[in-house]
């Protein structure tokens, strides 16, 4: 057992340091998970393998290689009051991250979940890579190294505790933050914090906990921040007390980034009650005042003429065009019987329920920034590069998030709050307008999906997708990562969109030869990475050609994935959501089951739904809503290898149910003339309660792996895939547009000018 | 600047404002009672979702100049103490169902479903799926279907 800084030196021996400290500190380096990808199942049957790049790395392993070289150290510390803190390098945005980092530092420690802190870490420019928030990866890169930290802790507890007890450690037990010896006499962690700490960094090997002694680690909990949020007392950016931070919101363009190019009224609107600075910046015109209602009123008031913007005079139909020029070919045509389609997918909102915002304190000599940013490493460089001051005199704070969805991997509106409170040299709590989050706010990509799949009796010989798409803004770090660390990987000279797709994607099916390729156009939209990125479209076209396929062969879509599918891992949660779901079962005219499949993040998932699309249904009355066809069920089973917090994991699977249904049936921006129609959460149809399935299971496997994979976006590509297949069966015809409703506009559009809507004054009428 | 005197969780308060501005701005700005979120400013997301009098409203659509100093303004702070315990049972079955995700609308959901249990319960019949239909709470992390079998089971300790 040698090895250097935090290598791993045996089956599940570690090395970690204890670190020169009043109270005991233990810390690992980051990069410790493992690397080695699962080789690929021998193929089953007679069916033709598809080897595939991501069974030699995926996007999940490229995070992690690129974090092994990073010096920074993640340290627990043990309090004297007998507590135990941890600074999570990542941003917690409702994933549920801080309570299976809570789980994992008491399985190790023994100690109560309850006694553990964690809190999000502020920019720590030497982790380089690993602070960035993505990809599903958090739980996957994070596993060993807090571990590691957290098992060198209890060791250093027990060698205290035998010099306090007198008696030697292999008669010592740690239970609930307590260690015993054999005579009963028992002393709390927290009285040993200061006598287990060191006066010096020292390396010390450590071995983890199997996984078969597990008490922790595999059983369901309850989020550690339920009770503050339940409670009102969970602290978002919006909700810090910073001295003299007042409410900021900006005046925004009529057309997608337009600027300012006069301000007819700044005076005027400076003269507004309660209005302390009205200044013109890079993305509009910022009203600051003593309330968030007067920023309103201020910004309603602005007379400003504009300079066009990036995506001027453009809508649906435009783009659309574009995307059919950047096409790549499909190849030839196949001598042999085909199944091909195209399948649209429009512009779609990844807003959270926060909308972007940010506190800043900029001052002549130094910053302080407040944010939940899933980046804040680029964002801190970024900040510093813009407000021209030293990294060092930047101060990032990393806060709890009101959900993300791709949308906090940017930090735009730290951005802006920086420049207004230096342009106005006083702290500025800034906030988008929902219309502002909504119509210049981050989209995911339009794109088109083109497939081909060629078949001999029940062999399928060929699959070819060709995906073309509004580029992808991936410049919030992952890029970076992707751009260190691509020309080490066997995919040749691509860009790192291509990249990011390649490692992203799978093929889960014994198709053949099988080859996807991405194409992107037109950067002058604000695009992100959307939860699950590029997968959920891929997917749904993928399998809808699945069930097109099956038909040609006469099997029905359950049986022929089955036949498909690629290892046993995969055909289990097939088949339980079939067994579950009742596979089959009769159902009236109009309605009907769907079936799909996902792999990713080293995960692997299947949905069954079940729809309602007969005419009554789709057209039930809800005000200002749209209905549509009803997810009438749904079962969902997921194995990710090892579920830290199964109860996490299903909270994750539910949502992104919830973002499947919407992407496959009600939710999209209409792009119109250079700008995005929806201004509104009753524009913008995400899935709302009267969409919700009355009846949801979702069966959480057995553990089939030493390791956790990805978890955070997995649900929604067979979510969204299985939502389309089931309303294909229960229409008779394959929907090739999504959301199917895109085409009927279900909203009278809000104005551009003044760029927000008024505040109601009719709210005593709504009482009920 | 006009005064407004009205009572918010138990308590008698004043304010000194323009009338225009909105209740919500007024308890977060003012007051510095963060419990009730923005989502959209145009009573649409219901995030904002508080009990005036005991009834829903959401405070970004009322003039502060609406209300009476009689006015009971109920925020999520302020509803255990409608109840004389640390947690109204609507909160215990959203701890028992582990419903937040990031917990931003959670506030706004809780009142609005205290609410419609109290009008359900008045008009003398059990929810129904309609009801919980009929609830425009927006939740974008998708915790729709835990909120319905919260609701379900905080109405049974009501």
């Amino acid at each position: 057992m040698t090895g250097t800084n935090g290598e791993r030196v045996g089956r599940r021996r570690f090395l970690g340091y204890v670190l020169a400290a009043p109270t005991l500190v233990t810390a690992a380096e980051f990069g410790l998970a493992p690397v080695a990808a699962s080789a690929p199942a021998p193929a089953s049957g007679a069916q033709l393998p598809s080897p595939d790049i991501t069974d030699v790395i995926d996007l999940n392993d490229m995070m992690t290689l690129a974090a092994l070289p990073t010096s920074g150290l993640i340290s627990v510390e043990v309090n004297q009051d007998g507590t135990v803190s941890f600074a999570l390098p990542r941003a917690e945005v409702g994933q549920g991250i801080t309570t299976s980092t809570a789980m994992l530092i008491a399985e190790e420690l023994s100690v109560p979940l309850d006694r553990v802190r964690v809190t999000l870490a502020d920019a720590r420019l030497e982790l380089v890579f690993n602070q960035l928030t993505g990809g599903s990866n958090t739980t996957f890169a994070t596993y060993t190294p807090i571990r590691v930290a957290a098992a060198i802790a209890r060791r250093r507890l027990l060698d205290a505790a035998a010099t306090e007890l007198g008696s030697a450690v292999t008669d010592l037990t740690l239970d609930t933050g307590v260690i015993t010896d054999r005579s009963g006499r028992s002393v709390d962690i927290g009285a040993l914090a200061e006598k287990a700490a060191s006066t010096r960094n020292q390396q010390v090997p450590v071995e983890l906990t199997a996984r078969a002694n597990f008490t922790v680690i595999g059983k369901p909990h309850n989020r550690i921040d339920a009770l503050a949020a339940v409670t009102g007392r969970k602290k978002f950016a919006m909700d810090l007390d910073v001295p003299d931070a007042k409410p900021t919101m900006v005046c925004r363009a009529p057309t997608i980034n337009g600027t300012v190019r006069s301000v007819a009224n700044l005076g005027e609107v400076r003269a507004m009650p309660g209005v302390t600075d009205v200044v013109v910046i890079s993305t509009g015109v910022a009203v600051r005042a003593e309330t968030f209602g007067q920023c309103v009123d201020g910004v309603r008031a602005l007379r400003v003429t504009w300079k066009p913007g990036t995506a001027e005079g453009k809508s649906d139909d435009i783009v659309l065009r574009e995307l059919e020029r950047a096409e790549l070919p499909l190849g030839l045509p196949s001598p042999m019987p085909t199944v091909e389609a195209k399948f649209t997918f429009f512009f779609r909102g990844n807003s959270a329920l926060e909308p972007n915002c940010a506190v800043a304190d900029v001052r002549a000599d130094r910053a302080e920034i407040w944010s939940s940013l899933k980046s804040p490493i680029v964002a801190k460089q970024t900040l510093a590069a813009k407000l021209g001051l030293p990294p060092s005199r930047v101060t990032v704070h990393v806060v709890e998030g009101g959900g993300s969805f791709g949308r906090k991997l940017f930090f735009d509106a730290a951005l802006e709050a920086a420049e207004v409170s230096q342009k106005v040299g006083r702290p500025v709590k800034l906030m988008w307008h929902r219309a502002d989050d909504s119509r210049q706010g981050r989209t995911h990509p339009m794109a088109t999906s083109r497939v081909r799949a060629s078949y001999l009796g029940d062999t399928v010989l060929g699959y070819h997708q060709r995906h073309t798409s509004v580029a992808t803004d991936l410049g919030h770090g992952l890029g970076e990562i992707i751009t260190a660390t691509a020309a080490q990987l066997p995919v040749g000279d691509i860009g790192f969109s291509e990249t990011f797709f390649q490692l992203s994607q799978t093929m889960s099916y014994n198709f053949g030869i099988s080859t996807r390729l991405l194409s992107e156009t037109d950067k002058g939209f604000n695009t992100g990475s959307m939860r699950n990125v590029y997968s959920p479209d891929v997917t749904c076209a993928r399998e809808l050609i699945v069930d097109q396929l099956a038909a040609r062969m006469g099997k029905n879509p359950y049986r022929f994935r089955r036949d498909f599918l690629r290892d046993e891992r995969s055909r289990a949660v097939l088949d339980k959501v079939a067994e579950v779901g009742q596979w089959g079962r009769a159902m009236p005219a109009g309605t009907a089951q769907g079936i799909a499949f996902h792999a990713e993040y080293k995960a692997v998932s299947a949905a069954l739904i079940e729809i309602d699309c007969r005419p009554e249904t789709v057209n039930r009355p809800i005000r200002d809503g749209v209905t549509g066809p009803r997810v009438t069920k749904v079962v969902f089973a997921v194995d990710v290898g090892l579920a830290v917090n199964p109860r996490g994991l299903e909270a994750q699977m539910m949502g992104c149910i919830s973002d499947g249904i919407a992407l496959a049936l009600t939710s999209s921006l209409h792009l119109r003339d250079g700008y995005f129609l929806e201004a509104s959460w009753d524009n913008y149809f995400y899935t709302r309660q009267w969409n919700t399935p009355p009846d949801l299971q979702i069966i959480v496997m057995p553990s089939t792996s030493e390791n956790p994979g990805g978890a955070g976006e997995l649900g929604v590509a067979a979510s969204m895939a299985a939502v389309a297949c089931a309303y294909g069966r229960a229409t008779g015809t394959m929907p090739t547009s999504f959301p199917i409703n895109h085409g009927t506009l279900s909203f009278t559009p809000k104005p551009t000018v003044p760029p927000i809507p008024p505040s109601p004054t009719d709210g005593l009428e709504h009482a009920r | 600047m006009p005064e407004h005197t009205f009572r918010v969780n138990g308590e008698q308060v004043t304010v000194d404002v323009a009338d225009d501005v909105r209740l919500l701005w007024v308890l977060r700005d003012i007051l510095g009672i963060t419990g009730p979120k923005y989502g959209c400013g145009i009573n649409v997301c219901k995030a904002c979702t508080s009990h005036l009098n005991s009834t829903a409203v959401n405070p970004c659509a009322i003039p502060v100049s609406d209300l009476e100093p009689t006015d009971e303004v109920t925020t999520i702070e302020g509803l255990p103490a409608t109840v004389g315990q640390e947690l109204h049972p609507m909160q215990q079955a959203w701890l028992d169902h582990d419903v937040a995700q990031c917990g931003y609308c959670q506030p706004g959901q809780i009142m609005a479903a205290v609410a419609l249990v109290r009008r359900i319960a008045a008009e003398g019949r059990a929810i129904t799926d309609a009801d919980l239909d009929g609830l425009r709470n927006i939740c974008r992390c998708g915790t729709y279907f835990r909120i319905r079998e919260a609701i379900k089971a905080g109405a049974r300790n009501m």
